[in-house]
């Protein structure tokens, strides 16, 4: 059977492995990228589109800083924008408790290099006259905005073989082991893939290849549950979220120039890797919507035309899996993104990029490592 | 006579000749189904019913099919009282065991321990350069404008398309008064001679429509057959200002019009077999995914039975069997006896009547091949006013060679309509595009809402807690 060699094996065509492909071309590497379906048709093609840095983990906040910078940088590097625009991000909350909530994010924020503008009641509805009644102040972040999740990922994709990175779609990897000092994957019709460096970045799917190495994680996979109204005239201009710590309460929304207003929050749908389909719940759609009117009551009357998830991964502390193996040398993980990993994706693939051409990365990433869920292993 | 061993809780949706005689048999057997039905009445759309006011008899409305209608209006109003009937209501969701309707702004979570899906047909669409003209409107639009508010699209219009529905609506057309400036079929003639064993499987209904036909002639409409649409011009403020064919000979005519009427046959409406998780089948004779269901209407998800044109076009009296049979079976699975004699009954009737279905689908082939010829420039999702030049490009420049990827990456088929109205022509574009056959391209997979949900929506509960 076939056998296919580079310096390093991207698995999972992902946002996070796509983006690893390219960055890891621009450092000369050569890359072989493979995916079982399609390069960002699971969690990173049907995610919300948040180029969103507010509200985060504060230490994932340089993280998020460098990705933000990639993605201003899109067209430059890509040749296309994936429809990013640096429209701002507003975040809005409903009573006293959460305006602490803002205000001392907003502070400590400050010091990662996001600067927030505190917005009061009678303000936030000069500036944005489509909110309702209810909210009572805003935490405006100017630099951050939307892109379109169907476009960036194929975009980053298409790039990394422009750049002369191997694209294996429609590939399945059965197993994957160190023989000797290379890592060699096999795929389900017996291809075979070697190199001295592996990558996984295989989202939902990546505790199992995680699992093979020794390092199982407490991974579930997990659906957004997402929604577009039809085309309506362009007049929200941020992309909307809400502080709040009632789950029913979480709605984030964005219109994009073309006019359709997205939507999504809530409770998450029931997702299944094995089949890769992940549902939305009609009641969760009925309790966005609720929440959408709350904010923005001039919708009440547009509809709603199409609803979707997708199957993304989520672990216990609600942060990803990010750098080497704690075991295998050459290895390293970038999955488990927990929801929140499209903005991050740019800068993941940059910093994995960066941490396996120099074996170290400026940017700081210790929170993510594995070993918080393998520690108790090693002990043993 | 074996006693049922449960009353199920049964939801009907549709309340046309499928879904009436599909309560009519579950009342019968003593259950009380919910009728969900989008229409302000019932009838469907075959037997649509004029508002209220209207004072046009039946042989008007429905000429030769007037009985029928009555007879199947009359059975409706007999279910009345006996029946939970939900009018102008939308079935816009499913989930596990309850259906989410919603009539305005009202939502409501309705259980069910088994399901009919009577959900009927729309016009299956081939494009043609120039289609997104203001003016244009299917064949099923233009006759439901005739029906429900006696008005014709246009006072010249072109009828453009193939199938029997062509023919009835330019005839419907012409007998209300309206200048029917030609009727243009993309199949030829010879098709239907070829057809027409298994057309005499129903004598009484080839007979209706050679009668049509022929009284189109004696009118000295224009008929023309095997044509092939080139484009509908037009201006941007007037809409449609005529149709320019190719007849067999190569040969270019214009007809001025001021408004076109258009189809392809029917497909069925498969959302909510879709979000039941129902398992989809290729085609191959008509070139379209339908839902796999047994030869009662069983679909392969228990508790799920799917009838009439929803599910295998059969056209109304096919309908009124279908709907009827797959009450049976949902009876006779709930563990009613006796039903056999009859089920046997009508399985002999549906089979007479596929294999009149299957002559027409011969007669009047979907034109698959006006896809590959469509010109780049030539809108194919109106919705989302995406071409075919645009869809090749997707295949070409960015790999999309299935339905999903193409819609993701070109946003074909993300519209108000949801590519119920493009997803067969731009499967058929696509497919040409790759080099693929037509079932490698996949279909459009669908997602709720059936039809679009306002944001307003609420539930009683909730306003009454409120």
């Amino acid at each position: 059977m076939t056998s296919y060699a580079a310096d390093a094996l991207v698995i999972g065509g992902g946002i996070m492995g796509a983006s690893a492909a390219f960055f890891l071309r621009q450092r000369g590497r050569s890359v072989i990228l493979i995916e079982r379906g399609l390069v960002g048709q699971q969690a990173s093609g049907v995610n919300f589109g948040n180029v969103r840095r507010q509200g985060r983990f504060l230490p994932q906040l340089p993280l998020a800083n460098r990705s933000r910078a990639i993605w201003g940088k899109l067209l430059e590097l890509l040749g296309e924008d994936a429809e990013f625009l640096k429209t701002g991000h507003i975040r809005f909350c409903y009573n006293e408790q959460q305006l602490g909530a803002l205000e001392r994010y907003a502070k400590d924020a400050r010091d990662y290099g996001l600067e927030l503008e505190l917005i009061s009641r009678n303000a936030l509805r000069m500036r944005f006259p489509f909110v309702g009644p209810e909210p009572i102040a805003g935490s405006f972040s100017p630099e951050d905005g939307h892109a379109n999740p169907r476009l960036a990922t194929p975009a980053f994709g298409r790039a990394a073989v422009r750049a002369g990175a191997q694209l294996f779609e429609n590939t399945e990897i059965v197993s994957i082991a160190k023989v000797g000092e290379d890592f060699e994957a096999i795929a389900a019709d017996g291809r075979r893939f070697r190199s001295p460096v592996a990558l996984i970045t295989a989202g939902a799917w990546g505790g199992i290849l995680s699992q093979q190495f020794g390092e199982p994680v407490p991974i579930v996979a997990r659906g957004p549950q997402m929604a577009v109204t039809e085309p309506l005239p362009y007049r929200i201009t941020p992309v909307i979220g809400v502080c709040t710590t009632v789950e029913e309460e979480v709605i984030y929304m964005r219109q994009v120039e073309r006019g359709n207003v997205v939507f999504g929050g809530g409770r998450r749908g029931p997702a299944y890797a094995d089949i890769k389909r992940a549902y939305v719940v009609p009641t969760n759609t009925l309790a966005q919507v609720k929440q959408v009117r709350r904010l923005v009551p001039a919708l009440a009357n547009a509809r709603v035309i199409r609803t979707w998830s997708g199957v993304e991964s989520y672990l216990p502390d609600d942060i990803p899996i990010m750098g080497p193996s704690a075991r295998v040398s050459g290895l390293y993980y970038a999955f488990g993104f927990c929801g929140h990993g499209f903005q991050l994706g740019p800068g993941v693939g940059d910093v994995m990029a960066e941490l396996i051409d120099r074996g170290a990365t400026s940017t700081p990433i210790e929170p993510f490592h594995i070993q918080r869920f393998t520690a108790a292993d090693h002990a043993a | 006579m074996a006693e049922p061993r449960v009353i199920p809780q049964v939801i009907v949706v549709g309340a046309g000749p499928a879904g009436v005689r599909a309560a009519e048999a579950l009342v019968q057997a003593g259950l009380r189904p919910v009728v969900i039905d989008e229409g302000r009445r019932d009838g469907g759309q075959i037997y649509r019913r004029q508002p209220e006011g209207f004072k046009r008899p039946y042989a008007a409305l429905y000429g030769s099919e007037a009985a029928r209608a009555k007879a199947l209006h009359d059975s409706f109003e007999a279910l009345r009282g006996r029946i939970d009937y939900r009018a102008e209501t939308l079935a816009w969701s499913l989930w596990e065991n309850e259906l989410h309707v919603a009539s305005g702004d009202r939502v409501e979570a309705l259980r069910f321990d088994a399901l009919i899906v009577a959900s009927g047909a729309t016009d299956r669409l081939m494009p043609t350069q120039g289609w997104h003209r203001a003016g244009v409107y299917s064949l099923g639009a233009a006759q439901i404008a005739l029906k429900a508010q006696a008005t014709a699209i246009g006072r010249r219009v072109v009828f453009l398309g193939t199938g029997p529905l062509l023919y009835l609506v330019a005839a419907q057309y012409h007998k209300a008064g309206a200048t029917v400036a030609a009727v243009l079929d993309s199949s030829p003639l010879s098709l239907r001679l070829k057809a027409l064993p298994k057309l005499l499987a129903r004598p009484e209904v080839l007979v209706k429509g050679l009668g049509l036909v022929a009284r189109l002639r004696l009118a000295g409409i224009p008929l023309r057959t095997g044509v092939t649409p080139v484009e509908i011009a037009g201006v941007r403020v007037d809409g449609v200002a005529g149709v320019t064919d190719r007849d067999r000979g190569g040969d270019l005519h214009t007809i001025d019009c001021d408004a076109v009427g258009m189809g392809y046959h029917l497909r069925p409406e498969t959302q909510l077999a879709d979000l039941a998780r129902c398992e989809f089948r290729f085609d191959a004779e008509t070139r379209q995914w339908l839902p796999a269901i047994d030869e009662d209407g069983r679909s392969s998800i228990e508790g799920v039975y799917l009838a009439g044109d929803g599910a295998r076009l059969l056209g109304a009296d096919g309908a009124e069997a279908a709907g009827h049979l797959a009450a049976l079976a949902l009876l006779s699975d709930a563990g009613h006896g006796g039903l056999e004699a009859e089920m046997a009954r009508l399985r002999l009737t549906l089979l007479q009547m596929d294999r009149f279905r299957r002559g027409l689908a011969a007669a009047f082939p979907w034109p698959a091949e006006a896809a590959r010829a469509l010109p780049d420039e030539a809108v194919v999702c109106r919705c989302e006013t995406i071409t075919a030049g645009t869809l090749r490009q997707g295949v070409a420049e960015l790999g999309a060679c299935e339905l999903n990827r193409s819609k993701a990456l070109t946003r074909v088929g993300m519209g108000r309509c949801q590519g119920r109205y493009c997803g067969h022509a731009a499967a058929e574009v696509v497919a040409a595009a790759a080099g693929l056959p037509l079932e490698a391209v996949g279909r459009l997979r669908g997602q709720a809402p059936v039809k679009p949900l306002i944001i307003a929506a609420d539930s009683a509960d909730t306003e009454a807690a409120a």
